[in-house]
């Protein structure tokens, strides 16, 4: 095994014949199985693969493109499984951009939130209440509901209005911190959810608790999107720009001055990083993410109420941040799709598998180890185990290397136009 | 021409004074030392210039400019840095970073550029790159550019901060113990560093320091602060004489013999 290892480090041709093969035989076998959930995990898992290879970053993307957009869809499409497997996809995508956004506001940032949903909510009513005849309540002008065309400038619009509760939130959050920031905004996320529970009365904005039903689904030039396997791509395409933006922020001006916050408020001050507005940045940009995604899955589900936007809700994406690995994008990537899967479909695959069983008489379960209670007890050992086992995350935050031959040349007009040192002599240990 | 003018500046906590109407006023281009004994508010006074605390009363000037009621943040703008007596550098991120979260002022890139990556974007943050490489070489650190701040020595943190604080090109550069933990051979080299900045980079320093030998080698004048208070201030001969000075280290009965 480690001979294997060893042989395929730095070949980067055995690497990608190896990963093809992979991809073909897992795809091959989904589209031959008859819904088949462990041939569907892994062909998943491919893009973990494809990670730890040493491809160069852009054949990278282009592999993990062509999976995404071609493989997964069109093998998974034969069997009789096909939408719960995109459901399944699709719900990872919403997760994945949800917790890359409160990765910038727990893992970069450092501000622990504990309300997180709360944008999602946000995003979901904003275009709940008006692709349902809701507006028509309170609006005195326009026609609704609106139409499935509007969906997509809905997105921009989750995204802003999102991003404005997120500064509107920090504005006042901003002056408590570490432990007290943590419940003030698990008071912020309750809040906003028991706010749209009861804005039935005086007017009625939300329907309270009865929800926003028959919600519109989003439409261009008369397609509709109704099914999960078209969400999908929806979801995928948003997914591709919210991991765009993330990588891009995390690496300029802006990240740093997030992780200088994190590291020490008062040393980050002192060199000139505005430390509120550096903030509220973060907490308007992780944010938005969730607010885009609030509006997708209004769509999605076409049902938008206040039980979805649970305390719980906070706590699993905070978790998937913290299982992925706090800062580390492709971290939380991983943790995302991990615990949505395990709950989606690992968990409730084994309790059916499991109930089964004990059906069949092979296994007799006590009643108060049922399998499907056990199923959140699997969850929670499973987070113990990984506490314990690996604090830093699955896939830990990595600094970026520089390059320090072209930096030295560069550094050489800096000396010339400034001050003139020999760089060698003295104040050195 | 004095560039800091300090006066009167007061600073409570509940009942105890840190820092009482102590005046002071330090000369452009020189390098000044503010020495006591401990708990004498020598670091309160420098929280109160760099405006992590308010002042209760006084005034702090740089220049012509009152630096009172601004934040930390605009004072660094003002062109006044430092480093810490407890080292605080951004532990868990990379020594080249360290040094150009200390050029953020000078960046342009707002979100949409940093968004769509324009031209401009990357080659500031080229620039950067390289001006933090130069802190680097400058301070003899450059080859440690890749490390996380918090692997390096002590000695090699202390000089990162000051690389830090040089990146955001100071007029004023405040340093709060920065022989702290060094060994004789490390306070000299510390020594002639601190005379090079000075001369290179056109800086006024004041420093925070116990170590006498250092204060007096590299001083021109000194200020002497005991309970809050301005004890005593001139240059190294007058203070090492000064029966104040002696009194408030030694004890009075080091001065007036029994």
């Amino acid at each position: 095994m480690q001979k294997l290892t060893s042989k395929l480090k730095g070949n980067k041709m055995a690497q990608m014949i190896l990963l093809v093969l992979y991809v073909l035989v897992t795809s091959l076998s989904l589209y031959l199985a008859q819904a088949s959930v462990t041939a569907f995990l892994l062909l998943l898992f491919s893009l973990l693969i494809l990670y730890y290879t040493e491809l160069p970053d852009r054949l990278k993307w282009l592999i993990a493109g062509v999976v995404l957009i071609g493989v997964i869809p069109f093998v998974s499409s034969t069997g009789p499984g096909y939408q719960s497997y995109m459901e399944v996809a699709t719900v990872v995508g919403i997760y994945v951009a949800m917790a890359l956004g409160l990765n910038i506001v727990v893992g970069l940032a450092g501000l622990l939130d504990l309300g997180f949903v709360a944008f999602f909510a946000i995003g979901a009513y904003t275009y709940g209440i008006f692709a349902t005849g809701q507006a028509a309540n309170f609006m005195p002008f326009g026609t609704f509901p609106l139409t499935g065309e509007s969906f997509w400038i809905f997105i921009l619009i989750g995204c802003f209005v999102a991003a404005l509760f997120g500064v509107l939130l920090g504005i006042p959050v901003l002056r408590v911190k570490g432990d007290y920031l943590a419940i003030v905004t698990l008071g912020f996320g309750e809040i906003i959810r028991i706010v749209f529970n009861n804005l039935d009365k005086p007017v009625n904005i939300t329907n309270g608790a009865m929800g926003l039903a028959s919600v519109k689904p989003p439409e261009i030039f008369g397609y509709q999107f109704v099914y999960p396997n078209q969400f999908y791509f929806i979801v995928l395409a948003i997914l591709f720009l919210v991991i765009l933006a993330v990588r891009r922020f995390e690496f300029s001006k802006i990240g740093r001055s997030w992780k200088a916050v994190r590291e020490n408020e008062i040393a980050a001050q002192s060199v000139g990083i505005h430390l509120v507005r550096t903030k509220l940045l973060a907490f308007a940009i992780g944010a938005s993410f969730s607010g885009m995604m609030g509006v997708v899955f209004a769509a999605k589900q076409t049902f938008v109420d206040p039980t979805s936007f649970t305390l719980l809700e906070s706590i699993t994406i905070l978790v998937m941040v913290i299982l992925g690995g706090m800062g580390s994008v492709p971290g939380v990537i991983l943790g995302a799709a991990v615990i949505t899967i395990l709950n989606l479909q690992v968990l409730t695959e084994v309790t059916n598998y499991l109930n089964q069983l004990s059906l069949d008489g092979v296994i007799s379960f006590p009643e108060a180890l049922a399998p499907a209670k056990m199923q959140r007890f699997i969850f929670g050992a499973i987070l113990i185990i990984f506490a314990i086992y690996r604090p830093q995350g699955l896939i830990p935050a990595k600094n970026p290397v520089f390059d320090e031959e072209s930096l030295k040349e560069g550094s050489e007009k800096h000396r010339k136009e400034k001050i003139t040192v020999e760089p060698d002599k003295g104040f050195q240990a | 021409m004095s560039i800091l003018t300090v006066s009167n500046l007061t600073k409570q906590f509940g009942g105890l004074v840190a820092v009482n109407s102590v005046d002071m006023a330090v000369e452009k281009g020189s390098i000044t030392a503010v020495i006591g004994p401990n708990g004498a508010g020598k670091t309160t006074f420098f929280n109160l210039i760099t405006g992590v605390y308010q002042p209760d009363k006084g005034n702090v000037q740089l220049g012509s400019t009152s630096l009172v009621g601004l934040k930390p943040h605009e004072i660094s703008r003002h062109g006044i840095a430092r480093t810490f007596q407890n080292i605080r550098l951004f532990s868990n991120i990379t020594v080249l970073e360290n040094v150009m979260v200390g050029l953020h002022k000078q960046f342009r890139a707002g979100i949409v550029g940093t968004l769509f990556q324009t031209k401009k974007v990357r080659e500031e943050e080229r620039l950067a790159q390289e001006e933090a490489y130069h802190w680097l070489e400058y301070v003899g650190l450059a080859q440690h550019l890749n490390e996380d701040a918090q692997n390096l020595s002590y000695g090699a943190q202390r000089r990162l901060e000051i690389a830090r604080a040089l990146a955001t090109k100071p007029k004023l550069l405040l340093l709060d113990e920065p022989a702290a933990g060094m060994n004789p051979r490390e306070t000299r080299e510390l020594t002639e560093f601190i005379h090079r900045m000075r001369e290179d980079l056109d800086l006024t320093i004041v420093l925070i320091e116990h170590d006498m030998k250092l204060v007096m080698e590299i001083s021109e004048q000194i200020f002497v602060l005991d309970h809050g208070e301005k004890i005593a201030e001139g240059k190294p001969a007058e203070i090492r004489n000064n029966v104040k000075v002696i009194e408030a280290y030694l004890g009075k009965s080091a001065v007036t013999p029994a």
